[in-house]
């Protein structure tokens, strides 16, 4: 296990970050055409108004136990600890929110603000489809119009998702743009915003985009290492050694993170998608195989080619499958708080079975970098240490994936 | 003076205002581009925009994100680009050109170097869509050392305070985005325009320019009655994507379009004198 702190981040204090114009470090900022400096900055006033007010704070509070159905829980994997033979491996179960994935959290929060805001219509991006859904379905509780733009690619392998969100009464708008994954669908929502900022609020789904949106999204999100803290105290007695998290735009992660970063003793390592591997190009390791640019917003780690044009990305999993990674978590890289590590397809399946036949868990194959990266780790620290692994969503989604490359037809 | 500042000074003195046209740098390939600016010159055009392909045009409408893909499909880099503009400028030594395009490209090349490099190819201003002035002056201080003007854009949503932060940082002329929306969007509301103009001209001496929206003589000589120059981008790079198997057609019906533009623009400026 490498020491995952250096002499530099001891002495930071991490709540005081982003600065006022949404910079973690060099990274995040505001890069966005003018037309959109005004709704960022309406933005900024109404969750700066909102965040700390007691009110709002019981209302999102009411929702995440009656709604979301948290605190999710703390789950020992006995059985996945004692197959590997090293550290004592905990869940955190993310998986059994409200739709199954930890997206739910952020929409619920976004919208809540976009009720104070006056706002009647939202929009989202979806890559996986679980922000998409997570926000159709917030919508649907709240009475607001949704439109989720969605990469066309992405609609082909997600087809449940896609469903569920009309089920829900959103409209799904296919990006046939670039790439045709997140990153399209990301500008494509963008360009929606831009036209239809006096109605729309939009809910961006990870910890990227113009300030406040990492910020924000971070806020929502830490519930999840709030939660972890106080029930891994109750169960042990003590703070984990380790947490372990996948990182796409980086949300679930930033989440269990966030409230761990002051904590020296705690490692903390997310996990890319390595896809085919580092090696061959197709992959989503924005720390292994990018270097910083800006992008949707902000300055961070891409993937790009030599010209400053963005790269198209493979992973299994659509969830991770974006060029970009949150600008908290680039300062987090160069500061060495966190530790950056890949999965490959390969190895996420292994995780994705593994995980499915010892503990009776499908995780999504998002989640399963994770639980492949934690299989990797636990044996080579001791018995008597412990981590906690953010099962970000659960895996009835990619069933339809996972059997595709099993060859079997459903 | 620079070219632009000549630009805007000779239109003044001829009782004109400027008529700047929008085209993506190697759409539908690259040996299009250089003729086709002559062309526009040639048919009325004061000042050139030309578009850096880049893969995210967050800022974009169909037409031009269809204009950046088929450059990319070609490889259209920045340094191609460049390429093109001195190419152009051995024949032209007159006409302005604005690159316009997003940061990544910039921030790859780096900022002097890019900057260095834009003016030794004979650029004369920079628009870089998504850099607001908060996050700009590491890169307006490198072009305006080379001399070339950082053009900003200035939205409808834009705040007084706004207006005059960002004609403090631009030079050259400013940049009025018509209207709420990315390029190509319909309609124009021209008393809208004509107010935030004035609003403008409240806090600056520089010349403002108008565009998003504009795709007809009609719009290009309203625009004309009250901004100094009028920006054209999304109807010209419709007809190029209309003609795009046939470079010289392309070369027709831009040059066509520019010239009913120009005449409109200039009549309905005669009739006001």
């Amino acid at each position: 296990m490498s020491n995952s702190t250096d002499a530099h981040s001891e002495t930071i204090d991490f709540s005081r970050y982003p600065d006022d114009r949404g910079h973690f470090g060099p990274y995040g900022g505001r890069f966005v055409a003018e037309t959109l400096m005004a709704p960022l900055e309406e933005l900024k006033a109404a969750y700066e108004r909102y965040r700390n007010d007691p009110e709002f704070l019981a209302e999102l509070e009411y929702d995440f136990q009656h709604y979301v159905g948290r605190p999710s829980p703390l789950y020992y994997a006995e059985r996945l600890t004692k197959h590997l033979g090293g550290a004592k491996i905990y869940l955190k179960r993310e998986d059994l929110n409200h739709t199954g994935a930890h997206k739910i959290n952020n929409a619920i929060g976004q919208a809540l603000l976009a009720k104070r805001m006056g706002k009647k219509r939202v929009i989202a991006e979806t890559g996986a489809g679980q922000h998409g859904v997570a926000t159709a379905t917030v919508a649907a509780r709240f009475g607001m119009e949704c439109v989720v733009y969605m990469g066309a690619e992405d609609v082909q392998r997600q087809s449940p998702n896609v469903f569920r969100m009309k089920l829900l009464g959103a409209e799904v708008v296919p990006v046939h743009s670039g790439t045709r994954t997140l990153k399209d669908a990301l500008n494509e929502a963008m360009r929606d915003w831009v036209t239809n900022v006096d109605n729309t609020f939009y809910i961006i789904g990870t910890v990227a985009g113009p300030h406040p949106y990492p910020m924000m999204v971070r806020d929502f999100q830490s519930v999840i290492g709030r939660e972890t803290k106080r029930q891994f105290l109750a169960a042990e007695g003590r703070l984990p050694d380790a947490l372990v998290a996948c990182v796409g735009g980086g949300s679930n992660a930033m989440g269990l993170f966030y409230p761990f970063l002051q904590d020296k003793s705690v490692a903390l390592y997310g996990v890319e998608a390595g896809g085919l591997g580092v090696a061959s190009g197709q992959h989503a390791a924005r720390f292994a195989g990018g270097r910083p640019g800006v992008l949707h917003g902000n300055r961070t780690y891409l993937l790009e080619d030599d010209d400053g044009q963005i790269l198209g990305t493979h992973s299994i999993s659509a969830g991770l499958d974006y060029p970009g990674v949150g600008p908290e978590h680039a300062w987090l890289h160069d500061i060495k708080r966190v530790n950056y590590e890949n999965i490959t397809d390969d190895e996420a399946m292994e995780g994705f079975e593994t995980l499915t036949r010892l503990e009776g868990i499908i995780p999504a194959l998002e989640s399963s970098h994770a639980i492949a990266y934690a299989m990797k780790l636990a044996p080579r620290m001791r018995k008597d240490q412990t981590m906690v692994v953010n099962l970000s969503g659960r895996g009835d989604k990619d069933i339809n994936t996972v059997a595709r490359l099993k060859g079997i037809s459903l | 003076m620079s070219r632009i500042e000549q630009t805007f000074a000779r239109c003044r003195q001829s009782g004109r205002k400027a008529l700047i046209t929008f085209i993506t740098a190697g759409d539908p390939e690259p040996g299009v581009t250089v003729p086709l600016l002559h062309a526009l010159v040639a048919n009325g055009a004061d000042i050139l925009e030309l578009g850096v392909p880049f893969s995210d045009p967050m800022a974009e409408g169909p037409v031009i994100q269809a204009a950046c893909e088929r450059a990319l499909a070609h490889n259209v880099s920045l340094n191609r680009v460049l390429d093109m503009v001195r190419e152009f400028r051995q024949t032209d030594s007159r006409t302005p050109i604005v690159l316009m395009g997003y940061l990544n490209p910039i921030e790859v090349m780096g900022y002097r170097r890019f900057a260095q490099a834009a003016a030794e190819a004979g650029a004369d201003g920079v628009i870089t869509v998504d850099l607001p002035p908060e996050e700009g002056e590491e890169l307006n201080a490198a072009l305006i050392e080379h001399g070339l003007d950082p053009i900003l854009l200035l939205a409808p949503t834009s705040s007084p305070a706004r207006i005059r932060q960002i004609c403090d940082a631009a030079r050259g002329f400013v940049y009025y985005v018509s209207l709420k929306g990315v390029t190509g969007a319909a309609s124009l509301d021209i008393a809208n325009v004509a107010e935030r103009v004035a609003a403008i001209r409240a806090v600056s001496k520089l010349p403002i320019g108008v565009g998003f929206g504009i795709s007809s003589p009609e719009a290009a000589a309203r625009v004309a009655e009250v901004a100094d120059a009028v920006v054209v981008g999304s109807a010209l790079v419709r007809l190029v994507a209309q003609h795009q198997n046939d470079s010289m057609k392309i070369r027709e019906a831009a040059g066509a379009f520019i010239a009913s533009l120009r005449q409109a623009m200039d009549q309905s400026q005669a009739a006001k004198a």
